[in-house]
């Protein structure tokens, strides 16, 4: 084995894009990359999206997905050039020398076939082990990552598991047949905070105990800061800065770097409650046809004017059950709502044009939010049509008010939702909540979809907006960052039940209860050791116990 | 209880709630027709008062819902009631004719079904490539081009000008189980042609369908070959879709038949049905009707629960 594992000279990616209307033509995705990986080691791979980080960490395989190609550079593995190698040089180096891990396991595993056959089967392909010998070494893994049974596990089907133990049986699937590098593309994004950082810590200590090296591609800087030994940061193909971690997350050098680690820094002082609230849900108790038990047990919040109160949890805790019945869309079987002093009909059918216009809503997707065949002063427009009656250059005039609100501008009015960006579109889908006018905003996850950057851009705008319009938000979130950034009040909830509710000072500060103490101390720091810190401090805790 | 058992029984169900329904629409249709039996025995010159009494015997005469129940309480215990033309039981000669069609269907299935899936693999293996564009491009050909056509040029060539085999497909009991196949082999071969071009578009767009998923790319990055993760990986999610083309297109090669036995004046049940109805023999359109409604029926619940087994979902809940 030579010194360096992985060795990428200049590395050019291109792809052929067939834009409508246009003649099909070549672009260029990666501009010219160059690392070093030696064995055993660490290299995160970090951007936001179209940084082509996962383009690089295909290409370490030779694999590029739907026409990307590698258009020039080298690319060594073990001392062979992988873009000369034959195919079943290649055949042999995928799987064998080189594994990957993707984002959803959920995806990745074949849903026909048990997890046992798929977690071995390329060590067995490659001749690695004769199907025995990595079935015990499936086995061994399956122990080392802290998966439950780990004896049996590989005879259940991808489905009979959950999400984060997925994740942990593609990380067995990886390491099972000895490769030399594994390449972890964003392993733990889908998955909730809590689950997050099991599966990191088992992660680092597979690799740790199998020594084996590893790209890890994230665009969530404090997760690789606690993984990896050196760091690339990049965008839109190019390599912005190339170090270490201790020096990228300490000491960063580009600006650009600079605003990724200072990212999520927004202060927002909380205010105070007035006497009149603008929602008051009570008692609300709501379950889902065709199942026998309760989604939502006995919820009881308010939101004041004004004013944001951020709903948090993971995935199905209830929140965004909570807001269907809010919006009308789910009758709840017991509890009322009440909103700007009037009772809401439980039902969408019984509540008035005033109602649906004071109460709006912006979703998580907004592409598939918007009708991609309408322009974005369409979009904005309908609302205005709809509640004000408004036409001509008077609902133009309002339309252009809008859209300088949003930080978008006139120019934006005749374009489609194909033509923006991820951060634009949501912008878009904000402007026309708002063209309604609306005493109170239900935003279900509205940043999770966005890079972080991004995301900090939107939230700003909704605070900045907050002052203008007096508008209250119930912000649904999974993300703690996010409710730190713009909530005035919280209400933590857990297995449809609201666990822990009040102001945000009150809420965020000790004594906590379990599940917030958990809540909490999972969300990644960025520095350096905050993973072994918390788990030391969990280890202890439970022997405490 | 286990939730395929459940879901099992409920097509079940359904199925014979269906077969109920066609019954009485098949029994409603010819009901609807001009004329009745005692018309068609006795034909055009017959006299008012010999109607009458015809129907009056053969009970015509009682209102059509009491007729619709004899008639189902018959079918139920297996008795199609008689010909009218001939006199014999529709059950006895409607076993035998069943017997030739699906002798013929079988024969048909067994070459067409692994040679379509076999096709459809080789078209995703070869995607976009000249064996793709072949495949594509015969199979299209044959299922745009009308059975009788196929049928009688290729009476024409193989038959006529090369003498190779019969034009006629006539089997009965006192052949061999060779002599049977060789006698029905144009009738198969066309009908091969015909079905074949469905199943195997269907299996290739099933296939490509499922290559875009993830699990796909996971197979592909295990460094297996194109054909291996074809078989291995995207195979086994296919055979849902796969199986449902697969009996449609058999429950074509019962139901039907009828152009194709015709051409090769073959003794089967298409020839039976079309000869009944020139003939008005109401009794034996009905009986042909239910059995092909049966079978229809019957194959595509047969896919649907090949389907609900195929999910592993359903196979093993959590």
């Amino acid at each position: 084995m030579s010194d360096t594992l992985l060795k990428v000279r200049d590395l050019k990616i291109g792809a052929t894009v067939y834009p409508p209307g246009e003649k099909p033509h070549d672009i260029e995705i990666v501009h010219g990359v160059s690392f070093d990986l030696a064995p055993g080691k660490v290299l995160g791979l970090i951007g936001e999206s179209g940084a082509g980080k996962s383009t690089i960490g295909l290409a370490s395989m030779a694999y590029g997905r739907g026409g990307v190609e590698i258009t020039g550079g080298e690319v060594w593995v073990n001392g062979r050039d992988i873009m000369k190698s034959s195919v079943g040089d290649v055949r042999n180096l995928r799987g064998g020398e080189v594994t990957y891990v993707s984002q959803s396991a959920a995806a990745s595993f074949n849903p026909a076939k048990k997890i046992m056959d798929q977690v071995v089967e390329a060590a067995v392909e490659h001749k690695k082990f004769s199907r025995k010998e990595a079935e015990a070494r499936a086995r061994e893994l399956f122990a080392k990552l802290g998966l439950p049974d780990p004896d049996n596990i590989g005879d259940r089907y991808p489905h009979q598991v959950s999400g984060g133990q997925l994740q942990r049986c593609m990380t067995a699937l990886a390491l099972c047949p000895e490769p030399d590098l594994v390449v972890f593309d964003e392993p733990t994004t889908a998955l909730d905070v809590t689950t997050q950082i099991d599966v990191l810590m088992a992660i680092k200590e597979a690799i740790a105990a199998t020594g084996v090296a590893a790209l890890y591609i994230t665009h969530d800087l404090a997760v690789v800061a606690q993984v990896s030994d050196d760091i690339m940061v990049l965008r839109m193909g190019n390599t912005v800065e190339y170090g270490n971690t201790d020096q990228i997350i300490n000491n960063p050098q580009e600006e650009y770097t600079q605003a990724l680690v200072s990212v999520r820094s927004i202060e927002h002082e909380e205010k105070q409650p007035s006497p009149d609230p603008v929602l008051s849900v009570d008692g609300i108790t709501a379950r889902y046809k065709g199942l026998n038990f309760d989604v939502l047990h006995n919820v009881n919040v308010e939101l004041h004017p004004g004013q944001t109160l951020a709903v948090v949890g993971e995935s199905g805790s209830g929140k965004s059950t909570l807001a269907r019945v809010i919006t009308g869309l789910l009758p709840p079987r017991d509890g009322e709502i009440t909103f700007a002093g009037r009772k809401l009909s439980s039902d969408l059918k019984g509540r008035s044009r005033e109602d649906l216009r004071e109460l709006q809503m912006i979703y998580q997707m907004a592409d598939v939010a918007m009708n991609p065949r309408q322009t974005v002063g369409t979009i904005i427009g309908r609302p205005l049509e709809f509640y004000f009656n408004l036409r001509g250059s008077e609902k133009r005039k309002r339309i252009v008010e809008l859209l300088d609100e949003i930080e978008l501008g006139e120019k934006y009015m005749d374009r489609y939702p194909a033509e923006l960006s991820g951060g634009q579109k949501q912008r878009v889908c904000i402007a026309r909540s708002l063209a309604a006018k609306p005493k109170m905003i239900i935003c279900d996850e509205v940043t999770s979809a966005l890079d972080p950057l991004v995301a900090d851009g939107i939230l700003k705008l909704l605070l900045d907006l907050q002052k203008i319009e007096d508008v209250a938000y119930l912000f649904i979130t999974h993300d703690l960052a996010t409710v730190r950034a713009i909530s005035d009040s919280i209400a933590v909830m857990y297995q449809g039940r609201v666990v822990r509710y009040g102001p945000k000072s009150q809420v965020l500060s000790p004594p906590f209860d379990d599940y917030t103490d958990l809540l909490l101390s999972s969300v990644p720091e960025m520095h350096l050791g905050w993973l072994e810190e918390v788990v030391a401090h969990r280890k202890m805790e439970s022997a405490g116990n | 209880m286990h939730p395929i058992i459940k879901l099992v029984s409920q097509r079940l169900a359904l199925g014979f709630l269906l077969l109920f329904g066609a019954s009485a629409l098949i029994f409603g249709l010819t009901e609807a027709l001009p004329g009745d039996a005692a018309q068609a025995v006795l034909g055009q010159s017959a006299t008012p008062e010999a109607l009458a009494n015809l129907r009056e015997e053969m009970g015509l005469n009682r209102p059509a819902m009491t007729r619709y129940f004899e008639w189902l309480g018959g079918i139920v215990q297996g008795d199609l009631g008689q010909s009218l033309t001939n006199k014999l039981d529709i059950a006895e000669s409607i076993g035998k004719r069943l017997g030739n069609t699906l002798f013929l269907a079988c024969v048909a299935a067994i070459v067409s079904v692994p040679l379509a899936i076999f096709l459809g693999l080789l078209a995703v293996r070869y995607r976009n490539r000249w064996p793709d564009k072949l495949i594509s491009g015969i199979t299209l050909t044959t299922v745009s081009i009308p059975e009788f056509l196929i049928g009688y040029v290729v009476i024409y060539y193989v038959s006529v000008k090369l003498g190779w085999f019969s034009s006629l497909a006539m089997i009965n009991d006192s052949m061999s189980f060779g002599q049977k196949l060789y006698a029905i082999a144009l009738p198969a071969f066309v009908l091969t042609l015909v079905v074949l071009a469905q199943m195997m578009r269907m299996t290739r767009a099933a296939i490509l369908n499922l290559m875009q998923s993830a699990y796909i790319e996971t197979a592909e990055l295990k460094g297996l070959s194109t054909f291996q993760v074809i078989a291995r990986h995207a195979f086994p999610n296919a055979i849902s879709p796969i199986v449902n083309v697969v009996m449609l297109n058999l429950a074509y090669l019962v139901v039907g038949v009828v152009v194709v036995e015709v051409v090769f004046v073959y003794p089967g049940m298409g020839q039976y049905l079309v000869d009944a109805v020139t003939k008005r023999d109401v009794p034996v359109v009905l009986a042909c009707g239910v059995v092909f409604a049966a079978v229809y029926i019957g194959l595509n619940m047969v896919a649907d629960i090949v389907s609900i087994l195929a999910n592993p979902r359903l196979r093993h809940p959590k």
